[in-house]
């Protein structure tokens, strides 16, 4: 039975993007040719097929497409209650994070949310927690 | 060239459903062949194809050893867990209508309450050396690990998008207690539910309620395809194999499809759907009897809505009006379903099919020519259109 909370393995095409983190820097693979955002981080461009990426920087903000409030954690490592969400970035690209720093039954679809980075043995883990809106 | 009509089940067999079978997995799988390879008035010999799931722990040629099945033609696997079920089926029509073999038992038989629970997680699956491994490494990290909580991101959206409630999610499981209640081989025979007790079912991950989760079990089920030709002389009716698909959506993951379009959808079922009715010419009204598979009840729901039963977002309303019950316009898992009978990734499901055309179901629905068999949901999937003969 897992007691630690499992860190991410990292692979050929997606170790930057878990590096970045460790450093406070949340970076996503960009496309030269289309200029668009994907992850996870692939080999190529998922839009276009393009191989000619580089790994940017976007906003690290976003908005909480759905999420569950888990109440049956899958081993120890995990304290109940707490939020899975699927975050929209800004950007476009969705991704699977924690919605930390508040309290649960206050997440909702749509809550606005902002990336943060929770250590994790050699790695850090982008999650996000809610972000005030600012008048645009 | 069309499938339709050439293969048919002509033997179903299952062990007893329970919580700790106390006997092997391969002597259970060894059990339910048999037991299916009898109810088909065949013998061992008859036997040259066998079928079943990545994920089963008998390979075709221990199953083969057990039995005594001298020599197979044919065998084969089906990957992403309870969404192989009918396409076990679909393998063997194709093989039996191709000639590679002409008798071909599909079959999935585990320990699955008393050994490996697949309702837990293991933390191996977030490390392998492969494509699950990438995937999995951008969802366990953050906790999603149960099934429970995959489908539950999913059932969020969905109430979000089409205003739903938790209630339209439990009367699915009303539906299947109350089969299952007057069923002997159910589980949870003779054990209803009202919507009031699913309402007060703790938590396991928001919106699902602990109701809304199927249970886990013990036990094996095997079905016997062959020609329609030779089904015809065999000693129970045919239960003709109409139509018979696979289907992968957009964007496909295993249970963790957020990341396309839709995310209130399971197009995968929509793929399966949309070959079943051109495949088998059928109307959604000659369905007489749907079994769904229901791991989680608003994929039920979905699943009403990509097979066309309703439209989008108006399952809700669907069920609310009774639709589900052995009476309603379209009677859903007669024998319980997996939330009532058991959860043997589907195959029973297939097995109750056969039964109500017979006519040989414990809650029979009258008259049942077409039966629709879908498997599981969330992962690439299939289904089955079934035919009396
Ligand atoms: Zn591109």
């Amino acid at each position: 039975m897992t007691t630690t909370a499992p860190v991410p393995t990292l692979y050929e095409d997606t170790a930057p993007y878990w590096r970045a983190a460790v450093e406070g820097r949340f970076a996503l693979p960009r496309c030269r040719a289309c200029r668009r955002f994907h992850h996870h981080p692939r080999a190529w461009c998922p839009y276009c097929w393009c191989t000619d990426l580089e790994w940017a920087e976007p906003s690290g903000r976003g908005i909480v497409l759905t999420y569950t409030t888990v109440h049956q954690p899958p081993s120890p490592a995990f304290t109940a209650p707490y939020v899975l969400a699927v975050i929209e970035l800004a950007e476009g690209p969705r991704m699977m994070a924690n919605v930390v720093d508040c309290a649960p039954d206050t997440v909702r679809v749509g809550t606005p949310v902002q990336v943060t980075f929770e250590p994790r043995g050699d790695v850090a883990i982008p999650q996000f927690r809610p972000r005030e809106e600012t008048p645009s | 060239m069309t499938l339709s009509g050439k293969a048919a089940i002509a033997g179903i067999g299952a062990t007893e459903f329970s919580k700790d079978s106390g006997r092997s997995e391969l002597r259970l799988a060894a059990e339910c062949v048999s037991a299916a390879v009898r109810d088909a008035g065949l013998t061992p010999s008859d036997v040259d194809g066998l079928v079943t799931f990545t994920m089963d722990g008998n390979a075709e040629i221990a199953v083969a050893r057990e039995l005594g099945i001298p020599e197979l033609s044919f065998f084969s696997r089906i990957h992403y867990g309870g969404g192989a079920a009918a396409a076990t089926v679909q393998q063997a029509a194709m093989a039996v209508a191709t000639g590679m073999a002409d008798v071909v038992v599909a079959y999935r038989a585990f320990n699955e309450r008393s050994g490996m629970r697949f309702g837990q997680v293991s933390s191996a699956a977030a490390h392998q050396v492969n494509t699950s491994g990438v995937d999995n490494s951008f969802h366990y990290p953050m906790g999603l690990a149960t099934p429970a909580a995959t489908v539950a991101l999913v059932a969020q959206r969905y109430l979000h998008t089409y205003g739903a409630t938790s209630e339209d999610f439990g009367r699915v499981a009303v539906v299947d207690r109350k089969h299952a209640a007057t069923n002997p081989d159910a589980w949870f025979h003779g054990k209803p539910i009202t919507l009031a007790e699913h309402q007060a079912s703790r938590w396991v991950a928001e919106p699902l309620h602990l109701l809304d989760c199927c249970q886990e079990s013990d036990g094996g089920v095997a079905l016997v395809v062959t020609s329609a030709e030779r089904a015809r002389d065999l000693p129970n009716p045919p239960a003709l194999i109409t139509a018979a698909a696979q289907g992968s959506g957009p964007g496909q993951y295993i249970m963790t499809s957020y990341y396309r379009d839709d995310l209130a959808a399971l197009p995968e079922m929509g793929v399966v759907g949309g070959q079943l009715w051109r495949q088998s010419g059928l109307a959604r009204s000659d369905i007489d009897v749907a079994v769904l598979y229901d791991h989680f009840t608003p994929y039920v729901l979905m699943q009403l809505e990509e097979l066309g039963f309703c439209g989008r977002g108006e399952a809700k309303d669907f069920v609310r009006d009774g639709a589900l019950e052995l009476d309603g316009a379209l009677p859903l898992n007669p024998h319980g379903g997996q939330l009532g009978e058991a959860y043997i990734h589907g195959m029973n499901g297939i097995a109750e099919a056969v039964r109500q055309l017979r006519g040989t179901a414990v809650n029979q629905v009258g008259g049942a020519a077409n039966v629709l068999v879908t498997a599981g949901t969330g992962v690439p999937t299939s289904g089955l259109i079934l035919t009396a003969a």
